[in-house]
């Protein structure tokens, strides 16, 4: 039975059984947490609880979000400053955030409305991507059942706190997730990223203090709040605190989605929650969370605990929390080219070593699958990977995480390159050679 | 000046109406042009080089600014589409799932190949990066509407009931 005490984000959906409407969210204790912070507590202590919590940011990056909006200057110049959630959800294989705006809307706008109080923000805005139609439907009608009851506009529960939210919906391409991209993108620019500093909190949208943050990390907010600071650290197992979303895609008998403590094992996930591999299949790789994160292997990583430090340790990062499993039927080679086409084709074009070598990357790979490679073309891939990879040799990090699979793949997966080159062929396709 | 005036008119009086609710609630007119650029193509389908001219003058920028900022993002289509696009996810988790096989059997279902549109106007088939419904991998949408588990013998039946 879901109880919002050890899942307070996916819980209430449990309970609703589907979609968690104003009254049932509020019938949950929704929108108090925001009311109690906004009528009775300060911006400075909202920030202190939310820092003391530990909670993380779920995008990816795990930036701690208390200490992200401290960052906002205290005495800002006269103008906006401006709340943004990153709901451009677009990392491949990740499939949280829209799940939570499409069954639970409130839970991201009371988490929104704490942040905007949290660092006095009057305008606020989701950053959604273009495909999320049903997503898109939810929480706009959220947002104006929220502002008919007068959670959101003027004069929030009827304090002189104000804050007006909206919705933009993306017009593609993943570099919008790149938080400086984003904000081009907002501002209706191309979405290349900017240089910094300034960091976004200094000068962000329009120029003006900014914060952005995660759909996932802003549901956390509320229950911080309700439920206070130690409760949320002792929900995580190891060091990091709260729940988080996995989601296991691939070739298992159960894939979906869980909330489950910050810190639960990779092999708990795959073999208990998304019950274990279909009959036939082997487990060979794991992208732990997302495209852009390095390969594990069930060899070595499977009892490993699903966190930031850890996976890290590990020589990968947790990034979405969603891992994509790769089976004994997918070619390394293979999958190592459709993640590269997708980093190739999703660089935004600014800079060269990006627009210029991942495509290269990508033929490479190509000809190794398709029987053309050679034997110095490992050499030449292990070195031109490194120097895409390495952080500072792009102007953003798409071409490092670009590479973070595709070194990975090398370093696990090196055996199926080297049978390419060496049979000239695909071993893993029957008769071989056609891609 | 007429010249400007004219090119306005292609717009609607209810496009106008919707770019300026937009440009409502941003500091400057240049930064509806994404959401300007959406609402023309819900409207039409995609924009034609005329639209992109009204919707230049509508929020007084350049038409080459416009479009440098059309062509960037891929779910603005600067050349026209079928009554319904399909967007095909082409990602990893897709990937993993079969989505290559799905893929060619679209393809021959419809007999047109990626970035194309079928004789009869009905149906432009397009890749798209991951939808954010891996666990129900493969994937696509047609039109606002997600369509998942996909198999190479559920494809005849998933593009049933498009007119």
């Amino acid at each position: 039975m879901a109880d919002l005490m050890t899942q307070p984000l996916l819980g209430r959906i449990d309970l609703a059984g589907g979609l968690v409407d104003l009254a049932t969210y509020e019938a949950n204790g929704g929108y108090q947490a925001a009311r109690q912070a906004i009528l009775r507590s300060s911006p400075e202590a909202v920030q202190e609880i939310v820092k003391d919590a530990n909670l993380r940011g779920r995008g990816g990056a795990g930036f701690p979000t208390g200490v992200k909006w401290g960052f906002v200057p205290k005495e800002p110049t006269p103008g906006h400053i401006y709340l943004v959630c990153n709901a451009d959800e677009m990392e491949p294989g990740t499939f949280k955030d829209r799940y939570l705006m499409e069954y639970d809307p409130h839970s991201l706008i009371e988490g929104m409305l704490i942040g905007a109080f949290a660092i006095g923000a009057d305008r606020a805005y989701v950053f959604m991507r273009g495909e999320y139609h049903e997503a898109f439907t939810q929480l706009d009608r959220a947002i104006n059942d929220a502002k008919a009851k007068g959670y959101l506009g003027e004069k929030v529960f009827g304090s002189d706190f104000g804050v007006e939210l909206s919705i933009h919906r993306s017009g593609g391409r993943y570099i919008c997730g790149e938080e400086t991209a984003l904000l081009n993108a907002l501002e209706g620019k191309r979405a290349q990223p900017r240089m910094k500093p300034p960091f976004p909190p200094a000068s962000g949208a329009w120029g003006r203090p900014t914060i952005v943050n995660n759909v996932e990390t802003f549901c956390n907010v509320p229950g911080i709040l309700s439920n206070g600071v130690d409760w949320y650290r002792d929900l995580g197992i190891g060091d990091d605190a709260g729940t988080k979303i996995y989601g296991v895609s691939g070739r298992v008998k159960k894939p979906g989605l869980w909330e489950l403590p910050i810190g639960t094992p990779i092999r708990e996930i795959i073999e208990q929650h998304a019950g274990g591999m279909q009959d036939g299949y082997q487990l060979r790789g794991i992208l732990p969370g997302g495209a852009s994160t390095e390969f594990l292997i069930p060899e070595e990583h499977m009892d490993l605990p699903m966190d930031y430090a850890s996976i890290q340790a590990a020589g990968s990062r947790m990034g979405t929390g969603t891992m994509i499993l790769m089976d004994d039927s997918i070619c390394p080679v293979a999958i190592s080219i459709n993640l590269q086409h997708f980093f190739a084709q999703e660089s935004c074009g600014f800079c060269t070593p990006c627009r210029e070598g991942l495509p290269w990357i990508e033929n490479m790979l190509i000809d190794i699958e398709q029987g053309r490679g050679q034997a110095e073309d490992l050499d030449v891939l292990d070195r031109n990977s490194a120097f895409i990879g390495a952080p500072g040799n792009t102007f953003c990090l798409h071409a490092t995480g670009a590479m973070e699979p595709m070194l990975s793949a090398l370093k696990y997966f090196r055996d199926d390159f080297v049978a390419h080159i060496e049979q000239g062929r695909c071993p893993h396709r029957a008769g071989g050679g056609e891609s | 000046m007429s010249d400007q005036i004219q090119l306005v008119e292609v717009l609607s009086a209810e496009e106008i109406d919707l770019i300026e609710a937009e440009v409502a609630h941003i500091p400057d007119r240049q930064s509806a042009a994404i959401e300007a650029l959406r609402i023309v193509q819900d409207k039409r389908g995609w924009v034609s080089d005329e639209s992109l001219r009204a919707i230049a003058t509508q929020l007084e920028m350049s038409i080459e600014a416009l479009d440098s900022i059309a062509t960037f993002y891929n779910l603005i289509f600067r050349q026209p589409v079928g009554r319904h696009v399909i967007m095909l996810c082409d990602s990893v988790s897709c990937f993993v799932m079969g989505s290559e096989q799905v893929r060619d059997k679209v393809c021959e279902h419809l007999g047109i190949g990626l970035g194309e549109t079928t004789a009869d106007g009905k149906y432009t088939l397009l890749p798209i990066v991951c939808l954010g419904a891996c666990d129900r991998a493969p994937v696509m949408t047609v039109g606002d509407k997600l369509v998942t588990h996909l198999s190479q013998d559920s494809i005849g039946e998933a593009l049933d009931g498009f007119e």
